[in-house]
């Protein structure tokens, strides 16, 4: 196994899973949001109907805090890349760079352009071109996504490269084929679909939470009924999207299937597929399992015949392939357990999530009252809130330990990405701070949410806080009138 | 050296200039929240003043960096990983920062506003005198090998000059963030931040002349490019005499653009030294040249490509940002 524990590689490692994880609680949460709050300023600009801008301003002021944490932590991982993995750095410079950087030049400006204007001019402009800005802080937020998702595709599936013989480092050749890359355009539907499951799941079970204390029950079932909306067809998405991802692994990356799917020996035809199984690691062995017959063929080929090759057949392929590289010593083998359990959380909440927002659309019917009188199914809605969180990250556990035991699938191991000027020691201080600043983080972040929540819809007035001008006569120096430059 | 090459020292050199620029008084408003807003009613028009601004200025650094990467990954490579500690700090300090007007306006008792205005103001401050620290010793030159691999001790980072440096950014920011300041407000604000300014000014001064003594001993600048490094040292001081003047007469355009200008030829000077290296090793056959740092030819001028159309875009919205919130803020009434 790579060595995990109390070395550098080790706690770098560490490190990019601890900070990237954190990172992504919040940017999912942040695309969606943004999503859903232009969705339902949009509502408010069609409808005229003032509940709906009190929506978008009241699930604005969440966004803001998920916006905040989301743009500091993001600004961690731009910089860890050189501070930590320097060799990645240099081996992969001439194509990572590029997507970074149009990241930063196309998506951030124009986010956080946007999202000043948006804070700070809810009475200045006509709805109509107020709601554009949230638009434009969505529309970078998905940019944003797919020049990070690039760099990372390109890590799974490295395509439109050459390798320098001089210095062994890639070059980029073709520019088209790493954004044309089909594991990006596999990767972007089904990360967005993801953020608009978490957005709108929050907003789901936040409202069912209140519903259950039968606060401002209009104003929450209206809510609620936009996000379930938004989660049903996002979950369905979820599937389909997540439906493809997996059988282009079966070609391009077969040991990350085989793991999802707990085999080490190759399926037979019949297609079993194990709900649960226990592993002997060691040994490479499945040691039990519960099985259903034929779900596995219908999974990968859509077909009730067919075969998949296990991971013991896999390393041996892929030993053959690169060993004169990587020399005899290297394990091909991932970690099973991870990847088996996380695709499971990931494919059985795919299902949960539109089933959930099935059975609240019909309770939640507009002349009905059912939905008050189901106060198991908003617990039930009040728990999944957290659910999606959980989900974006198993998918990641899926997409990266998958990948092992390289970086750049088939070109660069982890462990030869590694800065060489990393000691254990400032690896390990670092790692503390960081864990206790994020812990600390997401303690105010839930607090602060919470608090939002509780005061209400009618706590949020447009922001900024009034200051007076000049001779007294403007209450808000960044509202109307101050507009008007003279 | 080629063309492009070249192209990109100058754009990251524009792209840190920018930075410097911007977020160099947002840093000095940041500071400024607790060093010099008396009460919380100043503080929040204090920290309003940068409120729809912050997150796009630094943008700049991100963009700087993500730039960096993609054009010379080798000198991003080795600068990030040998500046480990000293960028860990910068992160810290600017997350505390970057949240901190959000958390801040939400806070209900007075032990965690102040909480969070501490985080501002000292966030802001270390982000500054970081960043000066950095770079100062940056160009005195670095231990490293042929690999680019810097192999610091303590005193490589922390050294009289590097400390010089980073009090003399941290200031340079913190006068920025009062003539940013009085640009945007109106009253007792604006006034004290002028008289404050009126004093600070001829301590930078004394700062500034330590510092070029200090490059004169520590840094090859002298020796290699007497004739330019003077042209800019002279100007930097022209420009800080000029916003001191702004300062006197109550003239808050000239005074910001001129310490907004004095931070921006800090950058120039910096990669003016450089050229034609990017990093400098104490052993001069390791430093890092231009020519052998950067990314190939098709990835540069693919980057020249897109670069050249989106940041005319990027520009005109951004600018645009600031015109719409071009309205002075009034100080509040003191209680
Ligand atoms: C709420 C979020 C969510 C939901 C409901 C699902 N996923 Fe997912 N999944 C993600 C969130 C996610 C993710 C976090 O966004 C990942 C990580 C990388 C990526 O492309 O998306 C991911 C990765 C990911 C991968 C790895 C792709 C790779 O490494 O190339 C597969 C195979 C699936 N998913 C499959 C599914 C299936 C079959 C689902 C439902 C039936 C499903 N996902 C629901
Ligand atoms: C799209 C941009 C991303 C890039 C470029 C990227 C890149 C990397 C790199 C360089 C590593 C370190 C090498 C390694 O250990 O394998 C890594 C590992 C990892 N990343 Fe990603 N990653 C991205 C997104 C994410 C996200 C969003 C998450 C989770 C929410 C994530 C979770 C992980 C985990 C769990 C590891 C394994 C850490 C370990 O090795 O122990 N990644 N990724
Ligand atoms: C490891 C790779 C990653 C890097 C280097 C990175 C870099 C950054 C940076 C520098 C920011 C701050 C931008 C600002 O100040 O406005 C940021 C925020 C953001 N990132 Fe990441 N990021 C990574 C992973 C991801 C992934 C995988 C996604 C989405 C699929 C993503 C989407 C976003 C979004 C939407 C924001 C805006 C802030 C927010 O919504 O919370 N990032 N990221």
């Amino acid at each position: 196994m790579l060595s995990a524990g109390l070395t550098v590689l080790g706690l770098s490692r560490f490190q990019f899973a601890m900070t990237t994880v954190f990172h992504f609680f919040f940017v999912p949460f942040s695309i969606g949001l943004a999503f859903v709050v232009a969705v339902m300023e949009t509502m408010y600009v069609i409808k005229k109907d003032e509940t709906y801008k009190k929506m978008s301003q009241f699930w604005g002021k969440i966004f803001l805090y998920s916006f905040a944490v989301g743009v500091v932590t993001g600004i961690i991982q731009e910089f860890q890349f050189g501070m930590n993995w320097s060799e990645y750095s240099r081996f992969m410079g001439d194509i990572f760079g590029a997507p970074l950087a149009i990241e930063a030049l196309a998506a951030f400006f124009m986010e956080s352009t946007f999202i000043g204007l948006w804070m700070f001019t809810w009475d200045r402009f006509k709805p109509g071109i107020h709601a554009l800005f949230i638009w434009l802080v969505a529309f970078g937020s998905c940019l944003s996504a797919v020049w990070i998702l690039a760099a990372n595709s390109f890590m799974q599936n490295p395509v439109g490269f050459a390798i320098n013989t001089h210095t062994g480092r890639v070059v980029m050749t073709d520019f088209g084929a790493v954004v044309s890359n089909p594991q990006l355009w596999m990767e972007f539907p089904h990360v967005i679909m993801g953020a608009w499951i978490t957005a709108s799941f929050v907003i789901v079970g936040s409202s069912a939470w209140r519903l259950l204390k039968k606060d401002h029950v209009e104003f929450y079932r209206k809510s609620l009924n936009v996000a379930l909306v938004i989660g049903l067809i996002a979950s369905l998405g979820s599937i389909a999207s997540g439906d493809v991802q997996s059988r282009f692994l079966i070609k391009n990356q077969p040991m990350k299937f085989a793991a999802m799917e707990g085999l080490y020996k190759n399926s037979t035809d019949k297609g079993n597929w194990a709900v649960y199984s226990s592993f002997d690691t060691k040994q490479h062995k499945t040691t039990s399992s519960l099985e259903v017959p034929y779900v596995l063929n219908i999974l990968s080929y859509h077909k009730l015949s067919g075969t998949i090759k296990g991971q013991n057949a896999v390393n041996k392929e892929l030993h053959a392939t690169y060993d004169k590289k990587f020399g005899k010593d290297m394990n091909y083998y991932v970690p099973v357990k991870t990847l088996f359990w996380s695709f499971r959380i990931m494919a059985v909440s795919g299902g949960l999530f539109a089933l959930v927002a099935i059975i609240g659309l019909f309770f939640n019917r507009k002349k009905s009252q059912m939905i008050m009188r189901q106060r198991w199914f908003l617990y039930i809605l009040g728990l999944m809130l957290w659910l999606p969180f959980i989900v974006n990250t198993a998918g990641w556990f899926v997409t990266e330990f998958g990948r092992y035991p390289w970086v750049v699938y088939g070109l660069l191991t982890i462990a030869d990405a590694v800065s060489p000027t990393s000691t254990v020691a400032s690896l390990l201080f670092t790692n503390i701070v960081y864990f206790a600043l994020f812990a600390g983080l997401g303690l105010v972040m839930i607090i602060l949410s919470h608090r939002v929540l509780k005061a209400g819809p009618d706590s949020v007035e447009a922001n900024g806080y009034a200051v007076e001008d000049q001779d007294g006569q403007i209450e808000d120096p960044y509202g109307t009138e101050a507009f008007d430059h003279d | 050296m080629t063309n492009l090459q070249f192209l990109w020292f100058l754009l990251i050199g524009v792209l840190f200039s920018g930075f410097f620029f911007l977020e160099g008084f947002d840093f000095g408003i940041g500071m400024a929240v607790r060093f010099f807003g008396k009460n919380t009613a100043e503080r929040d028009t204090i920290i309003k003043t940068i409120g729809p601004h912050w997150d796009g200025n630094e943008v700049w650094l991100i963009t700087a960096g993500g730039a960096m990467f993609a054009s010379f990954p080798m000198w991003y490579a080795s600068l990030f990983s040998g500046y480990y500690l000293i960028l860990f700090l910068i992160l810290v300090s600017l997350i505390f920062r970057g949240v901190s007007f959000e958390f801040r306006a939400n806070m209900q008792t007075d032990t965690w506003r102040h909480f969070w205005e501490w985080a501002a103001t000292l966030g802001s401050f270390c982000a500054a005198f970081l960043f000066g620290m950095m770079f100062t010793s940056m160009i005195e030159g670095v231990p490293m090998d042929a690999q680019g691999n810097i192999f610091g001790s303590f005193t490589t980072y922390v050294n009289w000059f590097s400390l010089v440096g980073g009090v003399a950014v941290t200031l340079m920011c913190f006068i920025h963030g009062l003539n940013f300041l009085q640009l945007k407000t109106l009253g007792s604000l604006r006034d004290r931040a002028q008289a404050w300014n009126k004093i600070l000014y001829p301590v930078l001064i004394v700062g500034e002349v330590l510092f070029v003594v200090l490059l004169y001993i520590t840094t090859d600048f002298f020796a290699k490019k007497a004739a330019s490094t003077w042209t800019i040292l002279i100007v930097l001081v022209l420009l800080t005499l000029i916003a001191w003047w702004g300062v006197s007469k109550t003239h808050n355009w000239t005074a910001f653009i001129a310490s907004g200008l004095s931070l921006i030829s800090i950058v120039v000077l910096i990669f003016n030294g450089l050229f034609p290296r990017v990093m400098i090793a104490t052993n001069s056959a390791h430093s890092i040249l231009i020519k052998d740092a950067s990314s190939s030819p098709y990835t540069l001028h693919l980057m020249t490509i897109i670069a050249f159309s989106i940041l005319p875009i990027v520009l005109v919205y951004f600018i645009w940002s600031y015109w719409v919130f071009y309205k002075r803020l009034k100080s509040p009434k003191a209680a």
